[in-house]
């Protein structure tokens, strides 16, 4: 029960990325791969600051604010500069690796003894409840956040832009800056499960987001089907699937280490699990038609 | 007012597939005045709609619209004056929104996009109101997706939302391209009535030579990147269907 309560907790700890990666993928339809950089950057910040005694507050405002500026470097190269999507979040990505070993200052830091957000919030005596939730209260106020702000004006209009641009730019929109805008919240979002993930763990590694930005495209991918099954068009619930979807993704890679698969083939196993979530809905298609 | 001074416009200037759409293009059109604009493919129709909407910014020569010069002005900018209408239905709604959103959109053309949720039972029920003059029957379906309707529903949508903001040039590339007849004819009428009810400064591509017959006030036919033949309304009336054939040789 302990072991799936873990993968449930990890799931919600994902859950901002998953979000994050909803709007760039789905909303956007740009496959942004700053995740790998900016949830490792958000994990970095919250260490090396709450290791100088900041306070939370502060620790949560700083890893939003590098997490969005991670974004729209992201979006700058790939507006101002016109580089394809996929190559301007490489290059962010991969400087972003150097940029996070400068600021954890070694490797990897331990989070011990120190006040995290799970121990701040506390109300049970059992740290596992506590970090259930203090993670569902997280991400229900994210998501409620991002809920509202997409049913607003500026919302209708993020929605619109990777629907169809033609469109957009007629009504007055500009699409660079709304992509840049957009990119900006997702990795801001990515570097929250950064900020969740590291207390959660409780130790930040340098390598903690090396294909990261996989589970959360395969999470969103299992929490699109289900909205799509469902034919769910109330954008809040969308969310919520999108997050059932990373509590889900991790429950499957927990019941195959559950069954015995060598740790060491974790990677693989998401790969594959990916690699089936995407490819079974187009075969199941074609045999259809 | 349109004003286009001495447009000339060169794709891929220096380049193997060096294109010169349009040569020395010099055209004004009054307020309220409604010109169809006719020519051979690549005479330079839609780069010269393209050129007034800023989607394309001319290599040479100036835009002014209202008297402001605008020629470097990007298209999202110049939505404060210029709606468009698109050949393809898909190209001016965005589908997976719903039609009130895309209708929330078109409402704010002109104004900045907010942090707040502007649709609320007022603006539904404007929505509805305006919809329901097309008479389709669209107005119980707000809250569905804009890409589960016909290509002639969505482009009389288009035309509709054209006009929710304060918008007084409206650009129509050949709107009823990709139409089959009856669905053509609702969005034609609907582009009559709302121009009129509007005096909306209109430009009007097409290739239907009876819709060149029966709309507008001024007829232009492009050819080879410039203006061929700029007809007002007296001559246009005379036209016959064959003469204008003729110009197609």
């Amino acid at each position: 029960m302990i072991f799936y309560l873990t993968a449930l907790i990890q799931g919600l700890c994902l859950s901002a990325m998953g979000l994050g990666i909803f709007i760039t993928m789905k909303i956007f339809r740009i496959p942004d791969i700053t995740t790998d950089g900016s949830y490792t950057l958000g994990a970095a910040v919250t260490a090396a600051l709450l290791m100088q005694g900041w306070p939370l507050l502060p620790v949560v405002g700083v890893t939003i604010l590098a997490g969005a500026l991670a974004g729209v470097l992201t979006g700058l190269v790939h507006t101002r500069l016109k580089i394809d999507a996929l190559l301007a979040g490489i290059l962010v990505m991969t400087g972003l690796y150097s940029v996070n070993l400068s600021i954890l200052g070694r490797s990897n830091i331990p989070l011990i003894n120190i006040d995290t957000v799970f121990s701040a919030l506390a109300i049970f005596d059992r740290p596992l409840y506590n970090e259930l939730w203090v993670s569902l209260l997280f991400l229900g106020v994210l998501s409620a956040l991002l809920a509202y702000m997409l049913r607003t004006d500026f919302g209708i209009a993020m929605r619109a832009t990777g629907n169809s641009e033609s469109m957009t730019r007629a009504m007055g929109i500009n699409n660079d800056r709304m992509k840049i805008t957009g990119l900006a919240i997702a990795n801001a979002l990515t570097a929250l499960s950064g900020f969740l993930a590291a207390q959660y763990q409780n130790f930040t590694d340098i390598n903690m987001g090396i294909g990261i930005v996989l589970v959360g495209l395969g999470s969103v991918l299992i929490g699109d089907a289900l909205i799509n099954w469902l034919g769910i068009r109330h954008i809040w619930l969308q969310l919520l699937f999108v997050m059932l979807g990373c509590i889900l993704f991790q429950l499957v890679l927990a019941v195959a280490l559950s069954l015995g698969v060598n740790p060491n083939m974790l990677k693989l196993i998401t790969s594959v699990c990916v690699l089936a979530i995407v490819a079974i809905p187009r075969l199941a298609r074609r045999q259809r038609s | 007012m349109i004003k286009l001074d001495h447009i000339t416009k060169v794709f891929n200037r220096g380049e193997v597939n060096e294109v010169n759409a349009l040569n020395d293009v010099s055209l004004q059109i009054a307020q309220g005045e409604f010109v169809v604009l006719v020519g051979a493919n690549g005479s330079g129709k839609t780069t010269l709609l393209n050129i007034i909407s800023g989607a394309v910014l001319p290599s040479e020569g100036s835009v002014l619209l209202h008297g402001e010069e605008v020629s470097r002005l990007p298209e999202h900018k110049r939505s404060r004056w210029v709606a468009r209408v698109f050949q393809n239905p898909l190209a001016g709604t965005a589908p997976e929104l719903s039609i009130l959103d895309n209708f929330r959109l078109a409402a704010l053309r002109t104004q900045r996009k907010k942090l707040k949720i502007g649709i609320d039972g007022a603006f539904k029920a404007s929505v509805r109101e305006k919809i329901a003059g097309l008479g389709l029957g669209l107005e119980d379906k707000l809250p569905q997706p804009m890409g589960t309707l016909s290509g002639g529903q969505r482009q009389a949508l288009t035309l509709l939302m054209s006009v929710m903001d304060h918008t007084d040039i409206l650009l129509l590339d050949e709107p009823t391209a990709a139409l089959d007849p009856k669905s053509a004819e609702v969005v034609l009428q609907t582009a009559e009535r709302l121009i009129r009810e509007y005096q909306l400064t209109t430009v009007l591509i097409t290739h239907n030579l009876r819709e060149t017959q029966r709309f507008g006030s001024r007829l232009i036919q492009m050819n080879r990147g410039r203006i061929a033949r700029d007809l007002d309304g007296a001559a246009k009336e005379k036209l016959e269907l064959e003469e204008m054939y003729s110009w197609f040789g």
